[in-house]
């Protein structure tokens, strides 16, 4: 069982939470749960980590938030409004206030750096071309990449891509933004540009950051708040990244410490080894 | 007994179901026509990117079917003695059947193979859910604007096909076999209905952009977002679009030509 100060609840829901999921659950078909009976709620102006295995239900979760599923038991609420995916006007009008990080960018390949950022201004706005030309560097520049803005997207690394797409997804100043697997994929110095980025800009915008990610190192590092699912979104632990890393739970020391072997198994349920061999032991 | 009969209106339901859908995918795009028209540049970006990249397919091929059709024709026709019916006969197969139908099995091949994968690899990309991520309605910011961009093109290259056509055969027959050039004109031009024959060939070429484009776009949206998944998707718009094609031509012709 999960020691008091890690408890696997939802917390009450109060103004201060921007996001509320609630008594959630969700499979992709009748047959298989991602989610069952989930409950968190996540709080204004914060940076939450949501760490866990492979096929735990993370991304499902920012996809549950964004409205591009609809839940099939329990509610997901954003300011106090529940996510009803039949309302489109509703639906857009929430996704406005908010801003998604991809796994590999989703960057528009037939636009450069600077037309990817200025997508959203040109579609959502009518701010003139300057005030556009205006918002895009700034923005640029707050990832590092001003200089590279008449690159194409052919023309950039795949760090350089995470930090575009950082920057359109901030191009509208949202209230949430949500980061699927933000340091997946980069070497050490990206991934460190990338965690103080995240960090930076949730302290300068005062945004809610939601982080889905394997990466405990970095998570650790610029998370307020950490939460460890299993599968089927059960919540192993939460609370400060402190509080995780001197957890003496055994499932949540083995996904902090990285051990092979534990309550999580290396192996997926197979029948036994002799047997598919066809051999005796 | 039952499980074939279970088999049969399982099927029939599932041909229901996917009829449903289309019929409500097109209601849908046709519902953001307003809103994509009042964006012109995006419609001619893919009225280039879909009917000027075909020029030079669809003309080489209206070209070589000339030529073909006035050698064929000829040899055909002189053993009647009606050799100098050449024009009218190659201008009537052209601009009724040959232009519109050939050309909208090219523009699936050229075209609508091109918007599926497109579309597809957006798709596997995750490029669509960005866009709706923000917001922004996929259908009508990337979808709307080929259908348009595709309804538009068609008819155009259909009649530079019959144009280039007749030229080809104009060719052939004037400069390879010997036909009288104010004969291979004066006969077509007394025998071909501007409304009648030209006017319904436009009128065909129309309906199949219409069915070409939308059957590209539908199966580049609703395609399974991996590689295999863009690959069928992409043979799956040559070969509906082509039957479609084949199928309404045979509809169309019956109602406009059928006295």
């Amino acid at each position: 069982m999960p020691s008091e100060t890690h408890r696997p609840h939802a917390e009450p829901a109060g103004s201060d939470a921007l996001i509320e999921v609630d008594h959630v659950s969700f499979g992709y078909d009748a047959s298989r749960a991602i989610l069952s009976d989930l409950s968190l709620s996540f709080k204004r102006g914060k940076v939450t980590a949501i760490l866990g295995g492979s096929g735990c239900g993370k991304t499902t979760l920012l996809r549950l938030i964004g409205g591009v599923y609809a839940v099939n038991k329990g509610a997901v609420r954003f300011d106090g409004e529940v996510i009803d995916t039949r309302n489109r006007e509703q639906l857009y009008r929430l996704r406005r206030r908010l801003g998604m990080l991809f796994q590999f960018g989703a960057l528009f390949t037939d636009l450069s750096v600077f037309e990817n950022v200025a997508f959203p201004l040109r579609e959502q706005t009518d701010f003139p071309e300057a005030m556009i030309r205006d918002i895009v560097l700034m923005k640029l520049n707050a990832v590092g990449l001003r200089g590279a803005a008449q690159l194409r997207i052919a023309e950039v690394s795949g760090g350089m891509a995470r930090r575009i797409a950082l920057a359109r997804a901030i191009a509208l100043d949202p209230e949430l933004i949500m980061y699927d697997e933000p340091f997946a994929g980069l070497d050490l110095i990206s991934m460190g540009v990338a965690a103080n980025l995240i960090r930076t800009l949730n302290d300068v915008t005062g945004a809610t950051s939601l982080v889905v990610s394997h990466d405990v190192a970095e998570c650790m590092t610029i998370s307020d708040h950490v939460i460890l699912l299993a599968t089927q979104g059960r919540i192993v632990a939460q609370g400060t990244p402190a509080e995780l890393m001197n957890s003496t739970e055994p499932e949540v020391r083995q996904f902090v410490r990285g051990e092979p072997d534990g309550p999580v198994k290396f192996h997926y349920p197979a029948r036994p080894l002799a047997e598919d061999f066809g051999v005796t032991l | 007994m039952t499980n074939p009969l279970q088999a049969l209106g399982r099927r029939v339901l599932d041909a229901l179901r996917a009829l449903g859908h289309n019929a409500v995918f097109f209601g849908e795009l046709l519902r953001s026509v307003p809103a994509a028209l009042r964006r012109p540049f995006l419609v001619v970006a893919q009225v280039h990117a879909i009917g000027n990249l075909s020029l030079l397919i669809v003309m080489s091929s209206g070209l070589a079917v000339g030529f073909v059709l006035a050698l064929q024709m000829y040899y055909a026709l002189v053993t009647y003695g009606a050799a100098e019916s050449l024009g009218l006969i190659v201008n009537l197969s052209l601009v009724r059947e040959l232009g519109p139908v050939v050309t909208a099995l090219l523009f699936a091949g050229r075209a609508g193979t091109s918007l599926t994968a497109e579309i597809g690899l957006m798709k596997a990309g995750e490029q669509l859910a960005a866009m709706e991520m923000m917001a922004i309605d996929p259908k009508s910011r990337v979808l709307t604007p080929r259908l348009i961009g595709g309804i538009i093109a068609m008819p155009v290259l259909a009649v530079l096909f019959s144009a280039v056509g007749i030229l080809g055969a104009y060719v052939v027959a004037v400069y390879l076999i010997g036909v009288d050039s104010g004969n291979f004109w004066s006969i077509m031009q007394n025998g071909v209905d501007v409304w009648r024959d030209v006017g319904n060939g436009i009128v065909k070429s129309f309906v199949f952009g219409v069915i070409c484009t939308f059957v590209a776009v539908y199966q580049g949206y609703e395609t399974n977002a991996t590689p295999e998944g863009v690959a069928h998707a992409t043979t799956r718009t040559v070969v509906i679009a082509s039957l479609a094609v084949l199928a309404s031509d045979f509809v169309l012709t019956a109602l406009m030509f059928t006295h």
